[in-house]
């Protein structure tokens, strides 16, 4: 029984996973941009959330309202003034520019609150859960983690499948210069693609500092599980990254139920397999170039 | 009929090379007449340029940007330990066996690694060092999470500091010999086909596969040095945190900052970065985060404007050539 547990528990872990990999997954998509910073940007908003919560008294999730335009606007500069400029050259550069950047959060984050860590008052909503039976119970908050990752995957596909925008996303994504010859303002989707991006890592930021706790230098190991979630679910495929995320978040769980160490080595262990096996992931349509 | 000559030494790389030789036979016999903190000092930038050195191999002329260099710093830290404390291997015999552990681990790293491409393969390169380090954590012979100090009560500490001194002379000059000899050779030569245009130069029949390989396990081979000698100086070796074997802000990070600053693509380049970098870090030791989030904003500056860094933008301005990689074509005189 504790087993189901452990695979359970794994599922709801896996739509926080999930959330953090939709940004990567949208921004190589769309542009073949890898933000090396993403998981740090997503601490930079549950550190922003802390400070607005203490200020002005509103609950973290309530707090989003403000926090996930924010995040947007913030994506949106950051395109304009920081991406756009290494979208599409060496490779090294794109890496350099958004390494640094990310080295550059971390050690604000570090001199404006210190290495603690820390966690977003939620109140009652932390350990309030549903209780299936005596082995197994589930939280409200990785639930509503999940459903949101749903949620935003649902809204996405929509998005990209039925609007004018989705459109333009598509056909910058097949063919950058049939695009640009169709009048797409590719600078434009690249834009909106990386403020929505930014936005989702944001939302996945706040609900991982209202479960659980986060420090400055807690964003690399996030960046690493959006990653895996992107890959054991293929490439170019946005369900295929909630799956992703969903076998990373089981594959821990049983690694942790055997040996509370062996956690997070097992959902490496997965990810170098899928890897090694099939290296376009379970639903993957592109190859990772 | 005469005929066009082909010429890669300039006068600047002559001249260089004089200074180079006296610079090193003052490296060499610094023990007799310098100071032991100075020499500290020199094994703490000797590693550093080696690293820098080997990771602009990859990235600067074989396309292959790594962000898991850390992996093999680590693997080179950790079989010290293993063949020191556990096995009671001699302490400076080990150091090359250190070496050859990464360049072994660095090829199942690589076989899984170079699945994936450009930003993909960086990440994945992060994963696979974590991957390491998780690995390294749950060893209890070898200190587990806590980590572990080499044994060296063996040796006096005088001559130890001494060997660990030349040692480091040798990894830090050896791989700017390394790095020279091997742009220098066809190997070289493919990887800068690769660099420019992968495609031509699959045309002209380069095994790109390969020779990025044999690249990547070379620098895995000469960061696995740097990093086993580093630690005989610091002794005490922790997987991960501040400092830790494993750690990407610990190595991959400065490493990163130093070819990008120094100049991505050329031998001057990490050199000068790995000195300007160390110095800085010595001014500023009391503000290391100031420190670090000045080195990121002229990173990604450098990047951002497309910048050839310290050394490219000298060699853009004067066309100096300090390490001659390439070939000039001086036109017949006509008879």
């Amino acid at each position: 029984m504790s087993w189901v547990n452990s695979v359970v528990q794994g599922i709801l872990v896996g739509g926080l996973y999930a959330l953090f990999a939709t940004g990567l997954s949208l921004a190589f998509g769309v542009m073949r941009f890898v933000n090396l910073a993403h998981g740090d940007l997503a601490i930079l908003a549950a550190f922003f959330t802390l400070s607005l919560t203490k200020s002005t008294h509103l609950h973290p999730l309530v707090a989003l309202l403000i926090v996930l335009p924010v995040a947007f606007l913030f994506g949106y500069l950051l395109q304009r003034l920081i991406f756009d400029r290494v979208v599409g050259v060496d490779p090294a550069y794109q890496i350099v520019a958004t390494f640094g950047l990310g080295i550059v959060i971390q050690n604000l984050l570090l001199e404006k609150y210190t290495a603690d860590t820390r966690g977003l008052n939620v109140g009652k909503l932390e350990t309030a859960s549903i209780k299936v039976n005596s082995q197994i119970s589930i939280g409200w908050l990785p639930l509503i983690t999940l459903l949101c990752a749903v949620g935003l995957l649902s809204g996405l596909a929509l998005f990209i499948s039925r609007t004018k925008t989705g459109r333009a996303f598509r056909a910058t994504s097949d063919d950058l210069d049939a695009a640009r010859l169709m009048g797409i303002d590719v600078r434009r989707v690249y834009t909106m693609a990386m403020a929505l991006a930014i936005a989702s890592v944001a939302l996945a930021g706040v609900l991982l500092g209202s479960k659980g706790s986060f420090s400055p230098f807690s964003g690399p190991e996030n960046l690493i599980y959006a990653f895996e979630a992107v890959i054991i679910g293929g490439l170019g495929s946005l369900w295929g990254t909630l799956a992703g995320g969903i076998t990373l978040g089981i594959a821990q769980g049983v690694g942790s139920h055997i040996d509370p160490q062996w956690g997070q080595l097992a959902g490496h262990l997965v990810f170098l397999a899928v890897l090694a096996t099939r290296p376009t992931g379970m639903f993957g349509k592109v190859e990772a170039r | 009929m005469s005929t066009a000559k082909v010429r890669r030494g300039t006068t600047a790389s002559t001249v260089f090379a004089v200074v180079a030789a006296l610079i090193t036979i003052a490296l060499v016999t610094l023990p007799s007449w310098g100071q032991p903190s100075t020499q500290r000092k020199i094994v703490e930038l000797m590693t550093l340029i080696a690293m820098a050195q080997m990771w602009n191999l990859l990235a600067g002329f074989g396309g292959v940007v790594s962000v898991g260099q850390q992996a093999f710093v680590g693997l080179g830290a950790y079989s010290m330990i293993f063949f020191v404390n556990v096995h009671h291997h001699d302490l400076f015999w080990s150091v090359p066996l250190a070496a050859l552990v990464a360049a072994v681990l660095a090829i199942p790293i690589g076989l899984v690694a170079f699945r994936l491409r450009g930003s993909y393969f960086a990440i994945g390169t992060w994963v696979l060092a974590e991957v390491c380090a998780k690995v390294i954590i749950i060893q209890k012979p070898l200190g587990a999470g806590d980590g572990a100090s080499l044994k060296v009560s063996a040796y006096k500490a005088a001559t130890r500091q001494d060997v660990v001194y030349w040692l480091a002379l040798v990894v830090g000059v050896g791989a700017i010999a390394l790095a020279y000899v091997v742009l220098r050779s066809t190997l070289g030569l493919q990887m800068q086909a690769i660099r420019d245009n992968e495609d031509g130069a699959k045309g002209l029949g380069v095994n790109v596969y390969r020779t990025r390989f044999i690249v990547w396990v070379l620098a895995a081979f000469w960061t696995g040095l740097a990093g086993a000698v580093y630690f005989i100086q610091q002794l005490r070796v922790q997987p991960v945190g501040p400092g830790g074997a494993f750690s990407v802000i610990a190595w991959t990070a400065p490493i990163i900052f130093i070819v990008v600053i120094g100049g991505l693509g050329t031998i001057e380049g990490p050199i000068i970065g790995a000195v300007v970098f160390y110095v800085l870090r010595d001014q500023f030791k009391d503000h290391q985060t100031v420190y670090l989030i000045g080195t990121g904003v002229v990173a990604i500056a450098v990047a951002l404007l497309l910048q050839p860094g310290l050394w490219g933008t000298i060699r853009r301005r004067f066309g100096v050539d300090l390490f001659p990689l390439r070939r000039r074509v001086e036109p017949a005189k006509p008879d």
